[in-house]
Parts: structure tokens; C-alpha cells; sequence
């Protein structure tokens, strides 16, 4: 099988650079806004696009995407809703390719087969679901697979070699280094030793090795995509959205362009590289 | 799963080597956090193979926690229901006051074993902090305990307590600052302290091999009452009853009796205002199976998959999970679970304490109301256990206030 993800990344090393993949939260600070965001986000340069499906209870998150999960979620955004937003998103465009990320237990509330049937008709090429490591790969990641779809699985500095292989066994689309122990919006990890563990990881695999947590401006972009084969940034683009609201919460007419303007600089970031 | 009952020859032998109950437990956590469980699993494999790690548990059970717990006879209590004979197990004569020592001094050897040199722990009520706070005193190593903002508010004197230990109290204000963002808490800081903290969860639930560990380390109670039971009736109780949060204190007092067929076993959810109200933390009777911190196991959660806040007038029931060893005693049907209110708890808080002079934690004054309602109905020579698993000084302050008495 060929996804969106696979394409994407074969046509980067043609061009010779790393993917900038940017995550914004499903429905943050509502699902409208979040809709122009996402369409805007192509135009920015942005190569892949990770969309976090909000959950109450995100224990891998730092404090910005606990706060933007909340927002959303007190926005009224639910699964079907994050669904519908990839829906709106694929009617524009057919290329980009469209990453969820979150917690498995909506997903299990939904029912496994049936969201990944629901998915994969709406458009999503992939799922990182931060709870399901590889000892639990029977649940979602195997179903995935078998549906033509690609399920990105989180290596981090705890990974040894001895479980590397199991880390990657399964895993499609592109791996998701973890530099930093600790959760997103983290301090920004040493490149030295991001450097060596990408080398580590693309030792034991063919697929493309991409980057984040600790990443927040065109510098980090620029230094990590020096070495691997994309970065993500996150936090910084929530935090981004979140300035960009009016005190009782509401989007201003700015947020939208100056989350695009922000994208764009962190984007610019993978071009100034190699 | 009614025909899974008929197929079990034991209740005891869960978990499976991938930690499952059933289709609960299991290891739903972060990359990161994988290694350790994985390194945990192995050193209590090679700890349960030593005996002086237990030479040593046994010895601090014994002089530093007070063990064995008496099996006291209710007797006025028994009076006063006409019925079944009411005995308690008193483990909140602990030290510390309440059963949750038992697996504090348990986790903190394994700790010692591995080289931990940071303690980490989430609390509600603030028992489970008080007790790791102490056992980190007892053996030098720091501590840091996530409190919700808004239990810290409602347990001052455990957080003093804590302080007093020398631990630090981080209060959590994230999500809804109560037990489970604690924990999600507590769980942050340990993906990003991975190499030297230990973190010792409080209840039997969290990822495997945790259910298991605090399981194994709260059993003491239920092998102790065996015994006591034998000695004082010379048989075995006709029922268990105990309060059910995570339920560690339940499942301590029930697996070693759950293979013995003759034993009812009740465990009494947090009813809060009433099931009917939605403002409860019976996760078994108002939950759904879900995942949450590290297990599948029943969840308080809305049509969405969203984790919904659990309410009791009991800081240390108020958790929208359970223990996955429950959630799978339920779906066997071997152990019965039932829920008490915040009223009828508050009711049998100050019954007990005006007819036995025992003043309960509003945790198992859940499983005494219970008790209250069930026992006059049953014979004089029914015997029946309940597991006082704290003492209730630390509510007296809450009870006070929801009896709109003013203390100075």
C-alpha cells in the first residue's frame, strides 16, 4: 500500500529536504477557525499536517496542549466533529497528507474498526495514538494496517536497541523520534544527540525518521532537519493560537493569518537547510 | 460474560504475562514509559524470588506498621442491626492511619532495590501521600507528591502532614484538580524522570505490573483476616465488604478469599448524590470499559470517549477508574458491587463513632453503610467482615462542615 505519507516523503528526498510537520488541535479554539487554519496550512508550507484529537486527560502533553485540547473541547469538538473537519479539509485538497494524533480511548469509545473505516473514507492517511506502545499493537495498529493505513509509532531516548526492532516492527508511514524525555513544550533537545539517535534509528529502518517535542522556532526547525528527515512542531503553534484570542477566549480576526504567518516562518525553516 | 464462570477453575491466578484481567490491565502507556514498567516487571519477578526482600517487608510490617491489624467483634454494632455478626478489620490502627502503608513500605523496598533515588506519588485524600511521604522519611530519599488544588484545599491537615514528612506538595490545576489530574501529573514528571524515579501509585490499577504489585503488597489483609477469623470462629466469614476507589484495599481483603466459594464478596462503590444524578464515582455501576492511565478497566466518561469527573464527599473515592482486577471480578460475577451516598455514608460515619467509639474515614464508612443495610436482614451466625481501612480523623474537619457545625 501507498499513502498520502509514503508520496510525500519519496517526493522530499527527490527535492533533498526534510518535511515540516505542523500539529494543530482539532477544533482549537473552535471547529471554524480551526478549518481555516487547516486550509490555510498547505500554502505555509507545511508538508504533513498532525491533527490532535482532543482528549481530557492527555498525559504525555505539556501545559499548551492540555489547555488547547481544552478548548476545543469546550468548544463542543467531539471525534465525529474531528472527522468531519479532515472531511471539509480533503475536499480542497488531495495531497497533503493528514496524520491524527491523541489517546486511545476515544478511539476505543468509538470503536476501533468502525473509526478506522470512518477515517480512512474521511481522508486520514495515519494515527499516532501516544498510549499504545508496541505491546499493545493487537488493539489499533495491526487493524490499521489492515485497513490501508499507516500507524506512526513513537521511539524515544528510553528506546535501547534491545526494543528498537519492536518499536519498528510494525510501524508505517515514518517513525517519530521523541527527542527530549518528557512531555511536549519541553526545553529544546541537545542536536548532537538528536543527530546520533536519528542515525541510530535509520541503522535498523528504511522508513523516514521525523522529529519533535521541544521544537518552537524556525532555528530548531532548521537545526533538526539538518539531521532527520522532518520536524514537528506543536506546542508553539497552539501557544500561537492561544495568543491570538480576546479575553473572554473568542478568536480575533488576526488569529487565523498570524497562526499562517507563524507556520510559515517555522516552514521556511526546513528550506534554509540543505 | 456469564459462561467465563463456569471455565475458571481459580480467581487467582491474574494477571497474564501481558498483565491482563480478562480483557482488563494491560500496558497503555507512553514509549517512554515503557522500558521502565518493563524494567519494574523484571525486579519484582527477582524480588518475589528472594526471600530477604521479605524478611525485611515482614520485619517493617511488624514494628514500624503495626501488623497484624486486629479483627475486632462490632459488638454494639452488631446489637444495634440484630443480625449478622459484624466483625472489622482494623487497618486503620496502621501506622499512618489507613491500609495504603501496607504498599507504600512494599514499592519503596523495590525502589531501594532498583536504586531509585526520587520518589514520586499522586494522592486524593491525602492517605496515600502521607504514607509515601513517610516511607520516604524512613529511608531518606526525597519526595514529591501531585495533590489536586482542589483536594488540597479540602485535606489541610494531610497536606501539612506531608510537609511536616518533608515532602514537597505540588498542586495540580490542570484539567480539574482533583485525584486523576494528579495523576496525570505525577505520570508527566516521571516520562521526563525517567532514570532515577520510582513512582509508587497508590491504588491497584495504573499499568501493569502495578494492579498486580499493590494487589500482592495489600493481600496482607485478607491472609491476616483468614487467619484471625479461623482463630476467633474457627471457620471462614460468610462476607466481605470493603469501599472501592481504585480499590486497593478491597482487592488486599478479598483475593486471598476468592477462591473460596462460601464467601460473598461486596465491594461499595461512592454513590455521591446518586447514581440517578450523574454525581458519583461508581465507575462499575455508571462507567463503561475504557482506557485511562495505563489500563482498560471501567471509566466515568461521556457518548465521547471523555474521562467525566467523578464526586464523592470522599476525597479518596472520588476516582473515575477502578482497579482492572475489579472490573474483571465484576464481568465474572464473582465479586458483587453495590454503591453507598455521601448521606448514608455521613450516617454511618457517626454511628459508628457514637456506638463503637471508632471514628471511621468517610472511605469505608461507604462499605459500613452498607453493612447497616444489609446485615439486620442476614442470621446471627453469619459472619461478616468489613475492612476499616482508615481512621477518621482527617474528616473531621469535612464531616464538620457538612453538618454545618463551625469549628474555630
Amino acid at each position: 500500500m501507498t499513502t498520502r505519507i509514503d508520496t510525500r516523503f519519496a517526493e522530499l528526498k527527490q527535492e533533498g529536504r526534510a518535511a515540516f510537520v505542523a500539529f494543530v488541535t482539532a477544533g482549537d479554539p473552535d471547529f471554524e477557525t480551526s478549518l481555516s487554519i487547516l486550509k490555510g496550512l498547505p500554502g505555509t508550507g507545511t508538508d504533513i499536517i498532525e491533527i490532535g484529537m482532543p482528549f481530557t486527560d492527555p498525559m504525555a502533553e505539556g501545559p499548551p496542549i492540555q489547555a488547547s485540547y481544552l478548548r476545543a473541547l469546550e468548544a463542543g469538538q467531539t471525534m465525529h466533529k474531528t472527522l468531519d473537519l479532515v472531511r471539509q479539509f480533503r475536499a480542497g485538497d488531495d495531497t497533503t497528507p493528514i496524520v491524527l494524533m491523541g489517546y486511545y480511548n476515544p478511539v476505543y469509545h468509538y470503536g476501533v474498526e468502525k473509526f478506522l473505516s470512518d477515517a480512512k473514507t474521511a481522508g486520514v492517511d495515519g494515527f499516532i495514538v501516544v498510549d499504545l506502545p508496541a505491546e499493545e499493537d493487537e488493539e489499533m495498529c495491526l487493524p490499521a494496517l489492515e485497513a490501508g493505513l499507516n500507524f506512526i509509532r513513537l521511539a524515544t531516548p528510553t528506546t535501547d536497541e534491545h526494543r528498537l526492532p519492536a518499536v519498528l516492527k510494525n510501524t508505517s508511514g515514518f517513525v517519530y523520534y521523541v527527542s527530549v524525555k518528557g512531555i511536549t513544550g519541553a526545553a529544546a533537545a541537545n542536536t548532537t544527540d538528536v543527530s546520533a539517535a536519528v542515525a541510530r534509528i535509520k541503522a535498523e529502518t528504511d522508513l523516514p525518521v521525523a522529529v519533535g517535542f521541544g521544537i518552537k522556532t524556525p532555528q530548531n526547525v532548521a537545526a533538526i532537519a539538518a539531521h532527520a528527515d522532518g520536524a514537528v512542531v506543536g506546542s508553539a503553534i497552539v501557544d500561537c493560537v492561544k495568543d491570538n484570542l480576546d479575553e473572554a477566549g473568542r478568536p480575533t480576526a488576526e488569529l487565523v493569518p498570524h497562526v499562517l504567518e507563524f507556520v510559515k516562518s517555522l516552514a521556511d525553516g526546513v528550506r534554509s537547510t540543505r | 460474560m456469564p459462561e467465563r464462570q463456569q471455565e475458571l477453575n481459580s480467581y487467582r491466578t491474574g494477571p497474564d504475562e501481558n498483565g491482563h484481567f480478562g480483557i482488563f490491565g494491560g500496558r497503555f502507556v507512553a514509549e517512554t514509559l515503557m522500558p521502565l514498567i518493563l524494567d519494574l516487571e523484571q525486579n519484582y519477578k527477582s524480588a518475589q524470588q528472594d526471600p530477604a526482600f521479605y524478611a525485611e517487608l515482614d520485619d517493617l510490617a511488624k514494628h514500624y506498621t503495626g501488623r497484624p491489624s486486629p479483627l475486632y467483634f462490632a459488638e454494639r454494632l452488631t446489637e444495634h442491626c440484630g443480625g449478622a455478626k459484624i466483625y472489622f478489620k482494623r487497618d486503620e490502627l496502621n501506622h499512618t492511619g489507613s491500609h495504603k502503608i501496607n504498599n507504600c513500605l512494599g514499592q519503596i523496598q523495590l525502589a531501594r532495590r532498583m536504586g531509585k533515588t526520587r520518589i514520586i506519588a499522586e494522592t486524593g485524600a491525602g492517605q496515600h501521600g502521607v504514607a509515601t511521604a513517610t516511607v520516604a522519611a524512613r529511608f531518606g530519599l526525597p519526595c514529591i507528591v501531585y495533590m489536586g488544588a482542589k483536594d488540597i484545599e479540602r485535606q489541610a491537615p494531610n497536606v501539612f502532614r506531608m510537609k511536616l514528612l518533608g515532602a514537597e506538595v505540588v498542586p495540580v490545576t490542570s484539567g480539574a484538580g482533583t485525584l486523576k489530574d494528579a495523576m496525570n501529573e505525577a505520570l508527566r514528571d516521571w516520562v521526563t524522570n525517567v532514570d532515577e524515579t520510582f513512582y509508587i501509585i497508590g491504588t491497584a490499577a495504573g499499568p501493569h505490573p502495578y494492579p498486580q504489585l499493590v494487589r500482592d503488597f495489600q493481600s496482607v489483609i485478607g491472609r491476616e483476616t483468614k487467619e484471625q477469623m479461623q482463630e476467633r470462629e474457627g471457620r471462614l466469614p460468610d462476607s466481605l465488604v470493603a469501599c472501592i476507589g481504585g480499590g486497593s484495599n478491597a482487592i488486599g481483603l478479598f483475593h486471598p478469599f476468592l477462591d473460596d466459594k462460601s464467601v460473598d464478596i461486596i465491594g461499595v462503590e461512592a454513590g455521591g448524590h446518586g447514581l440517578e444524578t450523574g454525581e458519583h464515582s461508581a465507575s462499575l455501576a455508571g462507567g463503561a470499559p475504557g482506557v485511562l492511565h495505563g489500563n482498560r478497566t471501567y471509566l466515568l466518561q461521556d457518548d465521547d470517549g471523555q474521562i467525566e469527573e467523578g464526586h464523592s464527599i470522599s476525597a479518596g473515592l472520588d476516582y473515575p477508574g477502578i482497579g482492572p482486577e475489579h472490573a474483571w471480578l465484576k464481568e465474572t460475577g464473582r465479586v458483587q458491587y453495590v454503591n453507598a451516598t455521601d448521606k448514608q455514608a455521613l450516617d454511618a460515619f457517626q454511628l459508628c463513632t457514637k456506638l463503637e467509639g471508632i471514628i471511621p474515614a468517610l472511605e469505608p464508612s461507604h462499605a459500613l453503610a452498607y453493612v447497616l443495610k444489609i446485615a439486620p436482614d442476614l442470621p446471627s451466625d453469619h459472619l461478616m467482615v468489613m475492612n476499616m481501612c482508615g481512621r477518621g480523623d482527617k474528616d473531621v474537619f469535612s464531616v464538620a462542615e457538612h453538618l454545618g457545625v463551625k469549628l474555630t
